[in-house]
């Protein structure tokens, strides 16, 4: 059935654009098309952006929670759930995690949450101007400590970074350009560096000190002058192994699980076409990262690529909460909803290193599979909440449906999954001790109800349902 | 006490981030190493001696006690050739014993697979944490990642025990299907077998459990208290695994070093306490490592990525004292401003293996490498 393929096609679409959609998102997005739907996810600024005062109505500590732990999360996972414009909030996270700035060190939540704010708002532009945003963005100046580096004692841990993980990856430039980027970049600090009592945290701003910039020459990368960082940055962007380093993120983030980073200098990409693809685009729009994303999204390689990454602990949250629904309100609970990714293994606003988060398989293991699917388990299994209420009325609708058509229809409406055939007849084998759904009594229906909720949490237990 | 009962435990605790070599293994008696440290260097009259030449961190009085009683072992120079100077990457050679390739397999989930090939015991490695570290990685080696252990179990929302015990039942079954769709599927499947079978066995560690010992609210006290109950269940965990960071100290080095080594320094005296009022100290041995040592000279507040570290094994059964050259510090023998590494750091795992865990070490560090004598019983 065609009108299945489409289905198929726009819930891949939407898992990796997005957090997912429900069957009824699904249906009004397959009337409107593929193309036009990639469309509206390229243009967020078309949608009604996320009320925060609605948030601060309820929750005032999320009004800048200075060095409070955990409210960070809970913000960012309300604008997660409730964003009109998932892709726009997707590329923050993608570049969070590539430009992971932490509040183990930076210790100041307000400073990192506009960094977030900045990723969302640029995300999906220019990545020179991205690059340029975060080269002067004062929680990346002080997590790799730019704000130490001076002319007369260059600090190298922003320059190397810049290098290594936020541009090019090892094997593409010299320790002596490490140095010598990281002279250009000199004079490039935050103010105020005021003590944090009694008045708390004041605001950092960028502040360039001419006076403790090198104006000495530099070679960076076979170029000579009295770089700038915006020198460098220019020259940054220009490089191949720039454009092919994005590509492969953009790939391993939207597309397929790959290699981790630190095997990039030894392991080829997968599908090195696909790569190129991405790196074509990225170079001929001059960096522009719609323009890469529209032709991402719109090939083959995409649509092909269904359920080839395992999901991200942001994605496992959010998804879930966005499917099952009744959260989108700023309701008590949304600490502790905002740690679940962290208790997984995606502590956003605090990634392990500047390195950020391995990915694929490497988000499992015994303890984090376990936290993944209790965390679903529990929401699916909740029949009070809306999204689950409507699958129990899509099943009512069917009648005394058998058990195949049971599990079937739920593989349908929580994917559509599409199980190999032992895994779906032990699910059917499962159905099969209480046979037929069976509605007719209040007693009946709600056995089945309950009966539905633990053929969910089965589905959502599944290896197949870890994968996006 | 005989040990001779007892199977040999290691105990991991990963400094992340690059613990400063120099300001926790302090050559006070150095003239260059005041003069490269005008920031960040420990005045001689608080470090802690251990000799003419070398002293601890101030705030590492525990592990000078422990020293004193002969159980602490230290391995100046630690590293290997062309130290990459990435946390990242320096870290994967450390887990994985690869430095010139790109290694899938943890030194200590191969160590873990030669003690249990079969798989009959799936808490033979424990890992402490929120996510699991790539030294104990190996596919198809199952290692329980703990991070609460007094709450860890699959679908503990489901109240009623019977409904709970038909749903696990199905997803064992489930899990069990080799259903052959590749290898991540197949490490899914396992993954899920074992965390069902390491759940059962690990919810009797608390329950187990007593101890006067009174163990400090932090973070790394907590891990490794719950190393201790696991250890004391006698479950036959013989690798655990913790980290304890970030020593990434580019900046704010004093106050930074001297937290994390506080809150280190007392957790690991509370864990031997324990370990011994239960007669359970003497088949443990304990491993600190980091991935790089620091920068020679100081930035003006803290620290920048180096090469050479100190590495600390600590246990009953350890030949307390120190274990090769401390590094020159002089301008001339720095390599790019570092101090350059003397010792292998898998003739430190070797000397582990080979002498403590009692098996060949080749397959696991991958080549032969010159054993330290660190280990009482070894010879």
């Amino acid at each position: 059935m065609a009108h299945q393929d489409e289905i198929a096609l726009m819930a891949h679409l939407m898992r990796r654009a997005g957090f997912g959609a429900t069957r009824e998102n699904l249906e009004a997005y397959v009337a409107k098309g593929y193309e036009a739907t990639v469309e509206e996810l390229l243009n967020p600024e078309a949608q009604e952006p996320v009320d925060r005062y609605e948030l601060l109505r309820y929750h005032p500590w999320s009004w800048k929670p200075g060095t409070i732990q955990g409210t960070g999360h809970a913000t960012w996972l309300y604008h997660m759930v409730n964003t009109k414009a998932p892709l726009q909030e997707k590329m923050a996270v993608f570049w969070h995690g590539i430009f992971a700035t932490g509040v183990s060190k930076v210790d100041h939540w307000d400073e990192i949450q506009d960094m977030v704010d900045m990723l969302r708002d640029k995300g999906m532009g220019s990545y020179k101007r991205i690059l340029m945003e975060i080269a002067q963005n004062p929680a990346m100046i002080y997590w790799l400590d730019n704000n130490e580096n001076h002319a007369d004692a260059p600090n190298e841990n922003w320059g190397r970074e810049l290098l290594e993980l936020f541009s090019m990856g090892v094997g593409n430039y010299t320790e002596e350009d490490v140095f010598e980027c990281s002279r250009a970049f000199t004079g490039w600090t935050i103010m105020p560096k005021l003590p944090r009592f009694p008045m708390g945290r004041f605001d950092w701003e960028f502040e360039y000190r001419d006076d403790d910039h090198d104006e000495d020459e530099k070679s960076f990368l076979g170029y000579t002058g009295n770089f700038n960082g915006e020198d460098i940055i220019d020259i940054i962007c220009q490089q191949p192994a720039t454009a092919r380093f994005i590509a492969r993120h953009l790939y391993n983030f939207f597309v397929s699980d790959e290699a981790q980073v630190p095997a990039w200098q030894r392991v080829a990409p997968g599908d090195p076409e696909a790569i190129q693809t991405i790196a074509d685009a990225f170079v001929e729009s001059e960096y522009d990262m719609r323009s890469v994303l529209r032709t991402l999204f719109n090939s083959d390689f995409f649509k092909e690529a269904r359920f080839t990454r395992i999901k991200s602990p942001v994605e496992v949250v959010v998804s879930t909460l966005r499917f099952v629904g009744g959260h989108e309100f700023p309701a008590p609970g949304i600490g502790n909803l905002g740690r679940q990714m962290g208790y997984m293994g995606q502590e956003v606003l605090n990634p392990p290193s500047v390195e950020g988060w391995h990915t694929g398989r490497e988000w499992i293991n015994s303890g984090s599979l376990m936290r993944r699917i209790n965390f679903v388990a529990d929401l699916v299994g909740d029949t009070s909440l809306p999204g689950v209420q409507s699958i129990v009325s899509r099943l009512r609708e069917g009648g005394n449906l058998s058990a195949a058509e049971f599990v079937d229809t739920c593989l349908d409406l929580m994917g559509p999954l599409d199980l190999d055939a032992a895994t779906r007849q032990e699910l059917i084998d499962h159905a099969e001790i209480d046979g037929n759904l069976k509605w007719d009594t209040d007693k009946d229906a709600e056995f089945t109800t309950m009966r539905i909720s633990e053929m969910l949490q089965l589905v959502v237990s599944l290896r197949d349902y870890q994968y996006a | 006490m005989t040990t001779a009962q007892k199977d040999p435990v290691v105990v991991v605790v990963q400094l992340s981030g690059g613990n400063d070599y120099l300001n926790t293994v302090i050559p006070y008696n150095n003239e260059i190493y005041y003069d490269n440290r005008p920031t960040v260097g420990i005045p001689q009259e608080q470090v802690l001696h251990l000799d003419d030449e070398v002293g601890l961190h101030p705030q590492m009085g525990a592990v000078r006690d422990l020293y004193n009683q002969g159980n602490v072992a230290i391995v100046h120079g630690v590293g290997y050739e062309n130290s990459p100077r990435s946390h990242f990457r320096s870290m994967d050679i450390w887990h994985t014993c690869e430095p010139d390739d790109v290694g899938t397999e943890g030194w200590l989930g191969k160590v873990i697979r030669e003690i249990d090939p079969n798989k009959e015991n799936v808490v033979t490695g424990v890992s402490f944490g929120p996510s699991m570290f790539r030294a104990m990685a190996v596919p198809g080696v199952p290692v329980a990642c703990v991070e609460d252990l007094n709450n860890y179990g699959l679908m503990p929302g489901i109240d009623a025990e019977e409904q709970r015990q038909k749903i696990l039942n199905r997803f064992s079954r489930l899990y069990g299907q080799a259903i052959g769709r590749g290898p991540v599927m197949e490490f899914l499947g396992q993954t899920g077998l074992d965390a069902l079978q390491g759940a059962d066995i690990l919810k009797v560690a608390p329950e187990r459990y007593s101890s006067s010992v009174e163990y400090a609210d932090t973070t790394l006290a907590k891990k490794l208290k719950g190393i201790a109950q696991v250890h004391l269940a006698g479950l036959g965990t013989r690798v655990f695994y913790c980290d304890h960071g970030s020593f990434d100290s580019h900046a704010g080095q004093p106050n930074m070093l001297a937290g994390l080594w506080s809150d280190l320094s007392a957790a690991i005296n509370d864990f031997f306490d324990d370990l011994r009022a239960r007669d359970a100290s003497d088949n443990v041995v304990m491993l600190l490592f980091s991935e790089f040592g620091r920068r020679t000279h100081d930035n003006g507040s803290g620290t920048d990525h180096g090469a050479a570290g100190a590495v600390l094994v600590i246990g009953d059964n350890v030949n307390g004292g120190q274990y090769g050259d401390y590094p020159s510090l002089r301008p001339e023998d720095l390599q790019q401003g570092d101090v350059v590494p003397s010792v292998d750091f898998r003739s430190v795992y070797s000397t582990l293996v080979e002498d403590w865990m009692k098996m060949d070490s080749r397959s696991i560090i991958g080549g032969e490498f010159e054993k330290l004598g660190f280990i009482s019983n070894g010879n």
